[in-house]
């Protein structure tokens, strides 16, 4: 093993293929995962659907060992094999990309690569390390600067290190999580055709778990859809739809069509943002002179890739982060992030992940819903004092007109489940009239039916004529909900345009900072 | 509003459960688990007497005895258990939102201090005993919560973590206590221990009629009882729940946390305050290193035992001033040391903060699960 990791990739490797069969873990007394199988060929490039929940994770993690699977068995090139652990997995030649990056950013390319061999020495001699990388790099598609630390790397460039590593350490089966959430449009695609083409060239194989129809379609050569732990269907990408991928996602459950957008003509500016400043945790500037309107009746759209001061943005709209500089303005008034100034302008929020952001986890349903109105009447008597009756029927009220599904009100929120949550913050959030609507990543996280219900609520209130300020990562959501988009990059507004007279690859190409 | 209601996807399920019975098995819970941490850390301590070769079954016999066996027993278990509830008090209400404070200790030195120094020139001065305590309980009260008060403004201004700094503030009001009684404020007629000039007679804060205990019980489960509706009942309760709960969910709905927090550690340290005040009205009629009995201690552990909830204060408060009032009895029967019940309240602490992780473990609390997933 040490020889083979010493001087890596002298002649080219092969693709490995890996075959499941009868995989079922389970969880308690639900099973997360039954009975799947499926057959991947060497040097296939593979993706796997399903929604959140349907067991894509749960399968992957059985594969790589950090799980063990109740019952089925794995076999790599034919062979059974038992994978106990991720080091095991490892040693198979098994590796994984995670969304999120696991390098470490003050070290540079080439020592986080070498640190990252199981054998890597304790004194290590880096002239003899450097000659084995250049030599692993030339056989390599593409090249990463390796003398730079991480952390100065583009979001692109990290994301092929991480492949490089994998290729490094010799695994030739790569399993990769959602890996362009964090790239442009354009990074995502130069990546996702390098990975194909080293999978044509049989010198990889490839399971993606992915939700981007868009680049299945496009990159990979057979697909397997899960649902509710079960396998769904599959096939080859080319004989299949993407409506018939999206039938087998979701089942037979009903989606709500798409709110469809009422034309209007543009009201009065509503909410304004004049040269915002704030900083981050380590006083870095988070926000640099941001500008923006957004009017009545209208949904800006603010796109970028994460991690350029969005989550800086909503923050400071919703009170979490102090303005270092700059101006708010609703309805030509100051905005101050107190009660009183979000009831009298009718401010309201949805932010990304509602169990964390906008509940009490351990407080009851009934009181998360109350979290808007507890300290007026009729929740509140004489100002002061709280009656729960009223309290009660509101809760009762919400939970039958938005359909929230729990047990009774006075179970905890955190029982419910995701979707259930966010329809509980949405009855909250909307259920009163609403003229600034802040909303980030909505739907993250959410299955289908869940997704088409917000936007479309999200739709409906700027129907009625509120102004909505979304903040997605999800490009697709801002091209179908948004009026004008808006491109934050560095902390702050680089471009703005009206949906009709822009398309992906600006927006992309504006989203890389030009 | 109702036609999207209607195209909202899932099929309802708000089925009107047992609420009633979720109710009862959360609380269940509470009760259980700090009983079993209560059950484990007797066994373990048994398990240490067993090695001092001495026998559990006497000392446990004797704590009875010397903590709850006698009317004058049960009388000096009260007497101990008042300081207790209050002191518990300043540990629970912060606890509501999310502060881990413990330097009630602290905060009852300064407040009971600031008292008896206050007394000084209305003694001198012969004014009413009753104006008397008055001023010095709201002084105390004050004191103690302006010392709080302080942990809370550095916590929610500069980020201070609480704990270590409540606790090192006790340190400084020991100090400031020592810095006047051994000196400005000495009574020079005492030559024995450091204190400030006693309050006299005249001015001692009497028993409550018909008993042996001063009046900081009766204080002390009057605030228990009206903590656990301020909490509970009010809107101030529910925005402190609130911002205990999920700090960034109460801003985004536009709560005041920082205040909730200054507040709540006001409230806290003024509890505290109020048994420095009794401790110096009631038992020492001076301020001296006396106060400093970790009260403000013990009442870490009676709030943890309590589960912060201000009503089960007062049992285990209760309970706490039995095995403190037995610690003499103990210690002449069985020749042990005095420390030997700080062992005990030691091992009941770790054990009980382990017992934290039992929480949601056992299905028979749970409410019934339904298989509907979204």
């Amino acid at each position: 093993m040490s020889a083979v990791a010493a001087i890596p990739l002298v002649k080219p490797k092969q693709a490995i293929s890996i075959e499941t069969v009868g995989m079922t873990k389970i969880f308690g007394s639900m099973a997360a995962l039954e009975d799947v199988s499926l057959k991947i060929e060497a040097g296939t490039f593979h993706a796997l659907l399903g929604e959140n929940g349907a067991g894509k994770s749960t399968l992957v993690k059985c594969i790589m060992g950090y799980y063990h699977a109740n019952r089925g068995t794995v076999l790599l090139d034919g062979v059974e094999v038992d994978i106990r652990n991720p080091r095991d997995a490892r040693a198979l030649g098994v590796g994984m990309v995670y969304q999120h990056f696991t390098l470490v950013p003050s070290l540079t390319g080439a020592e986080n690569l070498v640190i990252s061999r199981a054998d890597a020495p304790a004194v290590i001699d880096w002239k003899k390390e450097m000659r084995g990388l250049n030599e692993f790099l030339d056989h390599m598609p593409f090249r990463v600067p390796l003398d730079v630390p991480v952390s100065s790397l583009a979001a692109g460039e990290k994301q092929k290190l991480e492949i490089l590593k994998l290729l490094y350490l010799d695994q030739r089966l790569m399993i990769l999580d959602e890996p362009t959430s964090v790239l442009t449009p354009g990074e995502a695609d130069e990546m996702l055709g390098l990975l194909r083409g080293m999978a044509q060239r049989k010198e990889i194989t490839v399971i993606m778990i992915s939700h981007k129809f868009r680049e299945v379609t496009t990159f990979c050569d057979s697909v397997t859809v899960l649902r509710r732990g079960r396998k769904a269907g599959g096939g080859n990408v080319v004989d299949l739809t993407t409506e018939q991928m999206a039938k087998m996602m979701i089942g037979d459950t009903v989606i709500r069509e798409g709110a469809t957008r009422k034309p209007r003509p543009a009201g009065d500016t509503v909410l304004e943002l004049v040269a915002l400043e704030a900083e981050d945790e380590e006083g870095l500037p988070a926000l640099d002179k941001l500008n923006l309107k957004v009017s009545a009746g209208e949904i800006v759209g603010i796109a970028g890739v994460s991690g350029n001061g969005q989550s800086a943005l909503v923050e400071v709209l919703s009170g979490q982060r102090p303005l270092k500089n700059g101006r708010i303005i609703v309805k030509a008034q100051p905005f101050e992030p107190d009660r009183d100034t979000y009831h009298r302008m009718k401010i309201f929020g949805l932010p990304e992940e509602p169990l964390k952001n906008a509940t009490v986890p351990k407080m009851t349903v009934a009181e998360n819903m109350a979290f808007r109105t507890f300290d007026r009447p009729p929740t509140a008597k004489f100002g002061w004092w709280l009656s729960p009756g009223p309290m009660r029927v509101k809760a009762q009220e919400l939970i039958e007109r938005y359909r929230v599904k729990t047990q009774s009100p006075e179970s905890a929120i955190a029982d419910l489940s995701g979707g259930n949550v966010q329809r509980a913050v949405l009855a909250r959030e909307l259920s009163s009239d609403v003229d600034v609507l802040i909303v980030a990543n909505p739907c993250f996280g959410l299955d289908f039916a869940s997704v088409a219900e917000i936007r479309a609520q999200i739709m409906e209130q700027r129907n009625r004529g509120a102004a909505v300020l979304l903040l997605s990562e999800d490009l697709d959501e801002i091209l179908e909900l948004a009026d004008r988009v808006a491109v934050m990059s560095g902390g702050t507004i680089n471009y703005v345009s009206s949906i009709e007279q822009t398309d992906r690859t600006t927006i992309g190409k504006h989203m890389a900072g030009h | 509003m109702a036609e999207i209601a209607n195209h909202l996807g899932t099929p309802p399920a708000a089925t009107r459960m047992n609420d009633l019975s979720i109710r009862v098995r959360r609380s269940a819970e509470y009760v259980a688990i700090p009983l079993f941490a209560l059950a484990v850390s007797a066994v373990l301590f048994s398990l240490f007497l067993l090695a001092l070769g001495k026998s559990p079954s006497e000392f446990f016999q004797l704590v009875i005895r010397g903590g709850f066996g006698t009317a004058f027993s049960l009388q000096n278990t009260l007497q101990r258990s008042a300081p207790l509830i209050l002191t518990a008090l300043a540990v629970a209400v912060p606890a509501r939102i999310g502060l881990v404070i413990i330097g009630g200790e602290g905060a009852l030195v300064m407040g009971g201090f600031a008292a008896a120094a206050l007394a000084i020139p209305m003694v001198v001065g012969h004014w009413p005993p009753l104006l008397t305590w008055f001023i010095m309980a709201v002084t105390a009260a004050l004191v103690g919560g302006i010392w709080i008060g302080i942990v809370g403004y550095l916590r929610h201004a500069r980020g201070v973590n609480e704990t270590i700094s409540s606790l090192l503030m006790t340190y400084i009001g020991i100090a400031i206590m020592n810095f006047f009684v051994e000196g400005a404020l000495r009574d020079l007629s005492n030559p024995n221990k450091p204190s400030t000039m006693p309050l006299g007679d005249a001015y001692m804060l009497g028993k409550m009629p018909g008993t042996d205990v001063h009046w900081g019980l009766a204080v002390g489960v009057i605030l228990a009882i009206i903590l656990q509706i301020l909490l509970t009942r009010t809107t101030f309760g529910f925005a402190v729940r609130v911002a205990g709960g999920n700090a960034r969910a109460a801003l985004a709905q536009g709560l005041p946390v920082g205040k909730l927090i200054v507040i709540c550690c006001m409230i806290a340290g003024a509890c505290a305050g109020l048994a420095g005040f009794f401790e110096v009205a009631a038992i020492q009629g001076r301020a001296n290193a006396s106060l400093v009995a970790g009260y403000g201690f013990t009442g870490i552990l009676v709030a943890f035992l309590a589960r912060h909830n201000p009503i089960a204060i007062i049992p285990v408060a209760i309970m706490f001033g039995g095995i403190v009032a037995s610690g003499g009895l103990i210690q002449r029967r069985m020749d042990l040391p005095d420390a030997t019940v700080l062992v005990l309240q030691g091992l009941t602490f770790v054990v009980l903060l382990t017992s934290e992780t039992l929480y949601g473990r056992f299905k028979i609390f749970q409410p019934p699960t339904t298989d509907d997933r979204t």
